[in-house]
């Protein structure tokens, strides 16, 4: 350990670019960091260049410009220090199918250079922790998706890793082996404290497992903030007052529209609808002020806005209707 | 550099693992010299009775030239399973471990080297069979390989940077089909070089194959000619060097389009 900055970010992307040799422009000044010990989640549609910041981050890929530092070296400067201190699980990146789950761990563990001795005790570690120890003696092929995507990520771990990269960790899994990856990655960072970068297409992915996301969209970051923060800066939660009278609608709008901190008000028969920075805090003054009005109510809700309305705000497009037009040209 | 030979023996054993994963491939690598042996001794059984090739049984003569040219038509293909590995994304796996850069070159080096002594072994067995004789004895046919496995160095080398380059089978395949046969033919691998055309004889000269051809056979004959022994054997090291070179920095051409 080294005592230069105290407390450098374990990963760190400054202005990347990149553009591929046929002209495609997958990076265009991407910046973002991950502290020590953060699972940070990169969220974006198809061909955002999700992938190529992976790729740049673990040497494989060199960026045209701009500065990509892990665990404080300079990816271009120093790889192979990098590569030592980082795991990647990637569809981009797999292991070949050929030989069985304990022979796969030990092998990556001998390019890792680990000792005889501490790789065995590893090993059965890993095949423990992810649930393969009973088919540790198969062939590899013979493994279910799920199984294979476990296996590939024991792997990348065997050498105690700083930081892991995971390349859409739960794509092409059914929902069962879905939930059980999101309990592995979410103990990952729990039990020891591993910087984790992901990349995802699910929404709710991100917000379970990541404690910072930052979306993506044509190679640059267009927000950044934990999910709370991203939804928050939506300016605000959704209110929905059902009015137990029709006829008082536009008394009721009147009322509402005069509290602080209250936007957007609207009508529809029975309902006010309206905007406040704090929902649920706005709740009980719009009922005082209603009842004291003589204005009855009948139901109020309080909507968070979802990680969806974000990628629409940030990208004009709705997160579906995006994967959707990317999926017709991706291989 | 013992880490580029540890790293170079893990990925060698890990590029076995796969070849023997793969049976028909397998049974065809070790056929196929046996074939080639076979085809040309029964064709061109009788031209030793031509003057020039100083030896009675021709396939005295074709054996080191076969096994030599087997080595060439086996490594050529090398870039197809350097695509393989691209195209299954193992190759950037391999590429994010902290592993030597000329290992992984070398480790499909190390494969080709294996194979080839086992279809070496084929190939001098099944020519003692047939009736061959190998005056230089162990040391010739130490010579023999060792000159096989240079030149095989040199061209899987080229072939695996072709195809981390090309990234398509088709270019692999228009390349060899069209290197293959001219390298064979203009080259002393069946025919001796008083025979050839004076302008055939003149272009085999540039010929790794047939640098490898005529060291093998003169390693293997009953006096063999030390001086052209080196000297072939000294160009071999040179381009197989200078190939594992240019291999290990297409690296780099592969990493701006990864
Ligand atoms: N090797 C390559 N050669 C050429 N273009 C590429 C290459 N890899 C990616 N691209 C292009 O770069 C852009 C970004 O791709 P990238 O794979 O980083 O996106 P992504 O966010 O990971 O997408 P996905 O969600 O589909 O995985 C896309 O337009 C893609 O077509
Ligand atoms: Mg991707």
């Amino acid at each position: 350990m080294t005592a230069r900055e105290p407390r450098s970010p374990a990963v760190e992307a400054r202005d990347l670019t990149k553009t591929y040799p046929r002209g495609v422009k997958a990076l265009d000044g991407l910046t973002f960091e991950v502290a020590e010990g953060e699972t940070f989640g990169l969220l974006g549609p198809n061909g955002a260049g999700k992938s190529t910041t992976i790729k740049i981050l673990t040497t494989l890929a060199k960026a045209d410009s701009g500065v990509a530092r892990v665990v404080g070296q300079d990816v271009t400067r120093d790889p192979q220090e990098v590569r030592r201190r980082i795991g990647v699980c990637s569809p981009g990146f797999r292991a070949e199918p050929v030989g069985r789950g304990v022979g796969k761990l030990v092998a990556a563990g001998r390019l890792r250079r680990l000792d005889v001795v501490e790789l065995r005790r590893r090993v059965s570690e890993l095949l423990d922790r992810f649930g393969l120890a009973d088919a540790a003696s198969r062939k590899v092929r013979t493994y279910s998706g799920g199984m294979q995507r476990r296996l590939d990520i024991a792997m990348a771990l065997v050498h105690r890793p700083r930081v892991l990269f995971l390349d859409e960790p739960t794509t092409g899994l059914d929902p069962e082996a879905r939930t059980a990856m999101w309990q592995e990655i979410a103990r990952l960072s729990r039990d020891v404290g591993m910087t984790v970068l992901l990349t995802t297409h699910y929404l709710e992915e991100a917000d379970r497992l990541a404690d910072r996301i930052a979306i993506v969209d044509r190679g640059r970051i267009v927000a950044e903030g934990t999910a709370d923060q991203l939804k928050t800066e939506l300016e605000g939660d959704g209110i929905d007052i059902e009015l137990a009278d029709a006829t008082q609608a536009e008394l009721a709008r009147g009322v509402v529209a005069s509290l602080p901190g209250i936007r957007e008000v609207a009508v529809e028969q029975r309902r006010v609808t309206a905007r406040a920075q704090d929902g649920a805090g706005a709740v009980p003054a719009a009922l005082a002020a209603l009842e004291r009005a003589g204005i009855g109510v009948a139901a109020v809700s309080v909507t968070r806005p979802s990680l969806d309305d974000v990628y629409l705000r940030h990208t004009g497009r709705r997160f579906a209707e995006a994967a959707l037009a990317a999926s017709g040209g991706d291989a | 550099m013992t880490t580029v030979f540890r790293d170079t023996w893990w990925l060698t054993r890990r590029r076995l693992a796969i070849f023997l994963n793969q049976p028909g491939y397998l049974v065809v690598t070790l056929i196929q010299p046996a074939v080639w042996l076979f085809l040309f001794g029964n064709l061109f059984r009788r031209v030793v009775e031509l003057p020039g090739f100083g030896v009675d049984n021709y396939l005295d003569y074709l054996v080191p030239g076969v096994l030599v040219m087997n080595a060439l038509a086996s490594s050529i293909w090398a870039g197809m399973g350097m695509l393989e590995e691209i195209e299954r994304g193992t190759m950037n796996r391999l590429l994010t471990l902290p592993i030597s850069r000329t290992a992984i070159m070398s480790a499909g080096l190390g494969e080709h080297a294996v194979a080839s002594i086992v279809q070496s072994g084929i190939i001098l067995g099944m020519g003692a069979l047939g009736g061959a004789t190998y005056p230089g004895g162990i040391v010739g046919m130490v010579i023999l390989v060792a000159s096989a496995i240079l030149l095989g160095t040199a061209v899987a080398s080229l072939s695996n940077a072709l195809g981390m380059v090309a990234g398509e089978r088709e270019t692999i395949i228009g390349v060899n089909s069209f290197l293959l046969l001219p390298t064979t033919f203009l080259s002393s691998v069946f025919m001796a070089k008083d025979l050839m055309p004076g302008w055939i004889a003149t272009v085999a000269r540039f010929n790794p194959l047939d640098w490898a051809a005529q060291m093998g056979r003169s390693a293997l004959s009953a006096s063999p000619d030390w001086g052209l022994i080196a000297t072939r054997g000294a160009l071999l090291v040179v381009i197989a060097a200078l190939a594992l070179m240019v291999s290990v920095r297409t690296f780099r051409t592969y990493q701006r389009q990864v």
